[in-house]
């Protein structure tokens, strides 16, 4: 864990002098329309279901943000979606898994690609013997289709989307607080800003992780286990980095398209936590990382502050 | 650079066969060179220097100052560039183009488009028969691009269609997409005869209705299908421009299951 060298204090809130540790990911983003908000909502979170980490569901995957009818590809409300994966063949197979089985199902619901890369991974290419020989390819002004013959109509899904190698996985911020509800609420308008920024999720619940890791554990075959150092209640009887003050930590972990998009999104977040202050939030920010050693993005706190 | 011109003389006294006038097919040489080549198809030798008079040096950049239905293959098998013809233009324009651009403002004679694997195609005016076809003994037609007309196109337009895009705002002709195997049709006026007789998969769009259907198309009823939607946004965005089907209720008919039967008709509902 970091050192606590050197904090500075931006509106009575300690910044660490530390940096979150991010790594390589492969990233794709699509985009999901239906009927109406509701309905393309209901898609692209069963969607994006059971997408918080990478290690146990094989993706990292969120809502980037809403899109209004003049935003998407047939005029009709839509959702922006990430998903993060370590490779872009696993990626493919996590996409398509959840396509056929949340997109092709929700009624009403359309997908298309919404990353233009020179590598693509499959979509309804994918999916399309779904269809049992009814299944309709339409090419027109570049573009690849399927049209699949479903009971409610007709499925429509573009053929490929694009995927970056330059996406980044692990960005994070560690807000510390007395209480739980402070901790929540510096979290919760950390996570509001985060999502005015373009090309970034923040894939746990809410955007929000209440049990962050280490590396490893005591028991064989552990990957991960809880990250003591920032439990409260072992304060005293582990090497905490925690001081006296600090009664619960939240983190919010972010994945960007690009390295700049993760740095815009801590950036945004910090800066709404320092705006709400350390009596409605939080009294520190923090940054998990692993001494500099695994991952090659390190994002700064210091250089992130407002 | 200024774009190459070709300002027509006189009405040709023979068919011209203008297939070496593309980019790639003038590039490095000079006027007089262009000048000498031979563009007649009769035993009379007729030569580029005695129907036009040359201005300009930018093979990538064509106009022709003057048409004429006797001007045959223009653009043809070009890869590159754009090529205006003010006026009309004969037989096999933009044959078997794989980019680039052909904009005529007059009308067409035959088989515009044959085989044609990229590229756009304006026509103005009128097309004549076979738009986008493959000429006899070839196996597929259109392959790819587009082909936008202004007015309306003869007998069997995008006969044997494999890819692409044509798009015809007046009538069609007999038999439109017939033997069409993929690609897409749109008719902003009256389609005659019967339209999609033996296509195996494909869409046509009969914004203006037809004469009558061969009976292996079968009638799916309304369809009020998001790729139509997806359709009309994307085209009106790009070569193609506004098309008749813009928010217009559309009625489905899957055939011709003479052969295939994957292809299908819309039409108003």
């Amino acid at each position: 864990m970091p050192e606590l060298s050197e904090p500075m204090v931006v509106n009575g809130i300690s910044i660490d002098d530390s940096f979150a540790e991010a790594f390589p990911m492969s990233g794709t983003a699509i985009q999901i329309t239906a009927v109406n908000e509701k309905w393309a909502l209901q898609a692209a979170t069963t969607m994006t279901g059971f997408a918080t980490s990478v290690i146990a569901c094989g993706c990292e995957g969120g809502i980037e943000r809403l899109l209004s009818p003049d935003e998407t590809r047939d005029g009709r409300p839509g959702v922006r979606v990430l998903f993060f994966g370590f490779d872009p063949g696993g990626l493919e197979k996590q996409v398509t898994t959840r396509l056929g089985q949340c997109i092709l199902t929700c009624p009403t619901a359309a997908c298309y690609a919404d990353l233009d890369t020179e590598q693509s991974i499959d979509l309804g290419s994918a999916i399309r013997y779904f269809a049992d020989g009814w299944q309709i390819s339409k090419k027109f002004e570049d573009k690849h289709f399927w049209r699949m013959p479903v009971m409610e109509g007709e499925f429509l899904c573009e053929a490929k989307t694009g995927v970056t190698g330059d996406g980044v996985g692990g960005g994070n911020l560690l807000l510390m607080a007395r209480t739980v509800d402070q901790a929540l609420r510096a979290s919760e308008a950390a996570v509001a800003a985060m999502r005015n920024v373009r090309d970034v999720i923040m894939p746990f619940p809410g955007g929000i992780v209440r049990s962050g890791s280490k590396v490893g554990g005591k028991y064989k075959g552990m990957m991960a286990s809880t990250n003591d150092a920032y439990c409260p209640t072992l304060k005293g009887v582990t090497d905490s980095a925690l001081g006296p003050e600090i009664g619960s930590v939240l983190e919010i972990v972010i994945d960007g398209l690009t390295a700049d998009a993760v740095s815009n999104a801590m950036r945004a977040g910090m800066k709404a936590v320092v705006d709400l202050g350390p009596e409605e939030g939080a009294l520190r920010i923090g940054a998990g990382n692993y001494g500099g050693n695994l991952g090659p993005h390190h994002f700064h706190l210091k250089e992130l502050a407002p | 650079m200024t774009g190459l011109t070709f300002r027509k003389k006189a009405e040709p006294e023979q068919r011209l066969d203008l297939s070496g006038l593309t980019a790639g097919r003038l590039a490095g040489l000079s006027a007089s060179e262009i000048a000498a080549l031979a563009i007649g198809t009769t035993r009379e030798t007729v030569r580029v220097g005695d129907m036009f008079d040359l201005s300009g040096d930018d093979p990538a950049s064509i106009r022709f100052e003057g048409g004429s239905e006797r001007f045959d293959r223009v653009g043809e098998a070009m890869e590159t560039g754009e090529i205006i013809v003010d006026g009309d233009a004969g037989v096999r324009l933009g044959r078997a183009m794989t980019g680039g651009r052909i904009t005529v403002t007059g009308s067409v004679g035959g088989y515009a488009g044959s085989v044609m694997g990229g590229g756009v195609i304006d026509i103005r005016g009128d097309a004549g028969e076979r738009l986008g076809a493959p000429l006899a003994g070839e196996r597929s037609g259109m392959e790819g691009g587009t082909i936008k007309v202004g007015g309306k196109a003869g007998a069997r337009a995008a006969d044997r269609m494999r890819r692409g895009t044509i798009s015809v705002a007046g009538d069609a002709g007999p038999d439109a997409g017939s033997r069409m195997i993929a690609g897409t049709l749109i008719v902003g006026g009256r389609a005659a005869g019967t339209p999609g007789r033996l296509m195996k998969r494909g869409t046509l769009i009969l914004a203006g209705g037809a004469e009558r259907f061969a009976p292996t198309f079968l009638d799916n009823g309304p369809a009020d299908l998001l790729i139509l939607k997806v359709m009309a946004r994307s085209f009106s965005a790009g070569e193609v421009g506004s098309v008749p089907f813009e928010d217009m209720a559309m009625r489905r008919l899957g055939g011709d299951t003479a052969v295939l039967g994957l292809g299908e008709i819309f039409l108003p509902l």
